[in-house]
């Protein structure tokens, strides 16, 4: 075929600044700039769960100046029950899209994926620039909605239908909030859908020479099949958020019941099903609980891997764990619907996968323990987050077994054990896997070392503020605690106050921890110990490999050619406790030969 | 790991890349000398892997407004039961004929480009083989006028959006279909200037004509769709 144009992932190193920091193609400028986004956005969810807790915790406190954020919603700066619940449902948006998915999956993926499969860069770069603004322009309308009048949408991050669909008859914040909420999202799915995209092209047509797919590292792996899951979890959380869209600004029916009489005003809608939002919207959040932390588990691998200084008991089965996770995270998400009144035969049929999906998840952590069981880890703060993420999901994971049943899970549904449930294992462990990979990882993307004292201190204020924190979460839940309450006035209630003061305190004290590891990142990143060489762990991988920080085109004048497996670790007969994938050294395991 | 010292991993140096190896990924894994400038000039598979990942996405988005609608109306008894204006059937027809076009469109540039290697016709004549493709990008842009023609009709018997959820479901079907034909007639525009500027590359042909014929299938499949439930 008659061919004179470039190939497509040949863009020239851009001069300009705005083609290289701001519209650029390349993977590793997009990967950073997805991290600065979930940075600031982590920093706003944190700073609203300081100001729900604070006010859970001593309810009468007025916190100065909060009625800077909104006069309306903080009469005196104490916050009204409408404001808590706009503060709560911001604080799930914010925190579950624009962190847990953003930094794991976009971030990392973006920066070290086409590194790590011996690519150039990712196959459609412009398709790339627009997912990261796009994405950015997703935030956008998420903010604004701050400043409208009656302020931001108070439906919670799943936005249950009607509430969620009936205008401001629904209360501060359901009217434009709740349009902009889903404007939001809805250009949130474009974006990630771009990413996936190229995701997927990357790691199936990109890879260097002799990079097979079972030679891709973990992480490779674990980005790829995130993108798998959020292929098609996106593409369907979109067509929900334009129906949503429509019942709003077009006065359809698709999920507002006919009669249904709001504030003695009787709803023009007709016939609209209010389950219908839940289908739509589960079927995208079950795998999202998975797009959030099964990169985590590909980056705790990859980093205690290197830290252990041998592989994992089994590199195939971990990896086909991953995989049963991706396929079954499409099968139990009515298992969120226990509650909606369906029928006991469906409950069962979410049950069942929701059970076996703890199957693969336990063979995970057995895989991690069996392999940390004996080794002579190395102690640093990338090693220490990695085995608090382990920590992490096993105490949010073990809850898991309970919730999976509905005949548990409808007395506890809608209490505080959800909430300890989920924030364990998929909110503080994905934030832990983040926090390892910025350890890990920081050396690679500025050429500069973090502080590894703060590092540590930054790892025991966080796990033990954290377990402080949610824990408790699981006694409220079982004494009843519901969730959602802005105060807690009913007698039962009355007594567990002080347990609330007591995981106020426990977040504040996390938080201080959050800003201690700011202060590391940003002062590391100008002023931090200069990276020794190219590789500061002794890593294998290919991102060890090139320059540091890489080149434009990732690996200089010479593409890498792979001889090894991933993880060539402490092999007999080698001449240093480590084989790169790169090197043509001539040694390599049984392994190779499956 | 317990391991043995063996002889390196064969890796044939002297291997020549294959035509469409790409970056040597999916097909191909072991690319000439490792320099990937040097298969500049193939065709990238990216492009063709890449199409059918866009198209599970736009799959899944289509599933997901058919479950919606089949939970509405299982959920509804406000459903009202109405017949398609019939210009869809005519529609139907252009988009299938521009389908056909467009193969036709290939098979001459296919010939085009073989004559053109063989006897180094020059740039001026790559204009001939875009003739089938203007006709497609014609029918395409048909295709799009008659499905604006229907909405007006339908509007214009006071049936909006919002009359009742069944004229609804046949707004945003339509509509959503209609948005992702206006990206194949971008991507035909876009085959279309490469190829006059003789820098058209075969996975781009193969994948917008992957899309259009998509484009194609997904119509089909709605209008049963909407036949039979509306």
């Amino acid at each position: 075929m008659h061919d004179m144009s470039a190939h497509a992932v040949h863009h020239g190193a851009p001069t300009s600044f705005i083609r290289k920091h701001v519209f650029s193609l390349d993977h590793k400028v997009i990967g950073k700039q997805y991290y600065a986004l979930a940075l600031v956005a982590a920093l706003l969810g944190m700073f609203l769960s300081w100001l729900m807790r604070i006010h859970l915790g001593f309810g009468s406190f007025a916190i100065p100046g909060l009625h800077l954020l909104s006069s309306t919603g903080a009469p005196g700066n104490v916050m009204t029950p409408e404001y808590y619940l706009q503060l709560m449902t911001m604080h799930g948006t914010i925190m579950v899209f624009f962190v847990l998915t953003t930094a794991p999956f976009a971030a990392f993926g973006n920066f070290f994926l086409p590194i790590q499969t011996g690519a150039e860069d990712m196959p459609f770069p412009h398709f790339n620039m627009m997912s990261f603004w796009v994405t950015f322009a997703a935030f956008l309308p998420i903010v604004a909605s701050f400043f409208l009048s009656d302020g931001p949408t108070l439906g919670g991050w799943t936005q249950y239908a009607p509430l969620s669909a009936i205008g401001s008859a629904g209360g501060p914040g359901e009217g434009l909030g709740v349009v902009l909420w889903a404007t939001s999202i809805g250009l949130f799915c474009i974006g990630q859908l771009l990413g996936s995209l190229n995701f997927i092209t990357t790691t199936l047509d990109m890879r260097c020479k002799g990079m097979s797919l079972m030679r891709l590292p973990l992480t490779a792996w674990a980005w790829f099949l995130t993108s798998v899951m959020g292929l098609a979890a996106f593409a369907v959380l979109m067509p929900a958020t334009i129906l949503l869209i429509l019942d709003h600004v077009a006065g359809t029916s698709f999920f507002v019941a006919s009669n249904l009489v709001i504030n003695d005003h009787l709803l023009p809608h007709s016939g609209g099903s209010t389950l219908l939002w839940q289908h739509l919207f589960w079927f995208f959040g079950h795998p999202e609980v998975y797009i959030a932390i099964v990169p985590g588990m590909g980056i705790v691998s990859h980093i205690l891997i290197t830290n252990m200084r041998r592989p994992m008991l089994s590199h195939r089965v971990l990896l086909y764990s991953m995989a049963a996770l991706v396929v079954l995270s499409y099968m139990v998400y009515g298992h969120h619907m226990f509650v909606s009144g369906m029928n006991p035969v469906s409950s069962l049929a979410f049950s069942f996968p929701t059970l076996v999906i703890t199957i693969p998840s336990t063979i995970i952590v057995l895989i991690w323990l069996g392999s940390l069981y004996g080794s002579k880890l190395r102690i640093n703060s990338a090693s220490l987050f990695s085995l608090g993420f382990v920590s992490m999901f096993i105490s949010g994971g073990v809850s898991g077994f309970f919730l999976a049943q509905p005949s548990i899970d409808i007395m506890l549904h809608a209490t505080y054990f959800v909430v300890g449930h989920f924030h364990l294992v998929m909110g503080v462990a994905a934030m832990f896997g983040i926090f390892a990979g910025t350890y890990f990882w920081f050396p690679k993307m500025t050429g500069r070392m973090m502080n590894e004292t703060l590092g540590k201190v930054h790892f025991w204020m966080s796990f033990v503020g954290a377990y402080c924190i949610f824990m408790p979460f699981h006694y409220l839940g079982i004494a009843g605690n519901v969730r959602r309450y802005q105060a807690f006035t009913d007698d039962y209630l009355i007594p567990l106050i002080p347990v609330h003061k007591f995981i106020t305190v426990a977040a504040l004290f996390t938080g201080v921890a959050q800003l201690i590891f700011l202060y590391n990142l940003i002062h590391s990143r100008f002023k931090g110990e200069i990276a020794p060489n190219d590789n500061p762990w002794q890593g294998t991988s290919l991102e060890w490999s090139t320059a540091t920080p890489p080149p434009h085109n990732n690996f200089g004048d010479k593409m890498p050619v792979v001889y090894h497996d991933p993880y060539q670790y402490s092999v007999e007969g080698a001449s240093t406790d480590y084989i790169m994938q790169t090197s043509p050294e001539n040694v390599h395991s049984p392994d190779e030969e499956k | 790991m317990a391991t043995t010292v063996h002889e390196p991993p064969k890796i044939d140096l002297d291997r020549l890349p294959s035509q469409g190896s790409g970056n040597g990924g999916w097909r191909n894994l072991t690319p000439a000398n490792g320099d990937l400038r040097q298969l500049k000039d193939s065709s990238p598979p990216p492009a063709s892997t890449g199409i059918w990942v866009g198209l599970a996405a736009i799959t899944m988005s289509f599933a997901a407004f058919t479950s919606a609608l089949i939970v509405r109306q299982g959920a509804a008894q406000d459903w009202r039961h109405f017949t398609l204006p019939p210009v869809l059937y005519l529609n139907t027809l252009v988009i299938v004929a521009s389908s056909v076009t467009l193969e036709l469109a290939r098979r001459q540039i296919a010939a085009f480009m073989g004559g053109l290697r063989d006897e180094g016709t020059d740039k001026a004549q790559a204009a001939n083989p875009a003739r089938w493709l203007y006709i497609t990008l014609f029918l395409g842009l048909l295709f799009v006028a008659g499905q604006t023609f229907a909405w007006m009709q339908l509007k214009s018997q006071g049936f909006g959006l919002a009359t009742n959820v069944s004229y609804s479901f046949f707004y945003v079907l339509t509509v959503a279909h209609a948005f992702h034909v206006f990206g194949g007639l971008g991507g035909l525009v876009r085959v279309i200037v490469k190829l006059n500027k003789s820098v058209l590359r075969r996975s781009t042909l193969v994948a917008t004509s992957r899309y259009w014929h998509f484009m194609g299938v997904l119509w089909l499949y709605l209008l049963l769709l909407l036949w039979m439930k509306l």
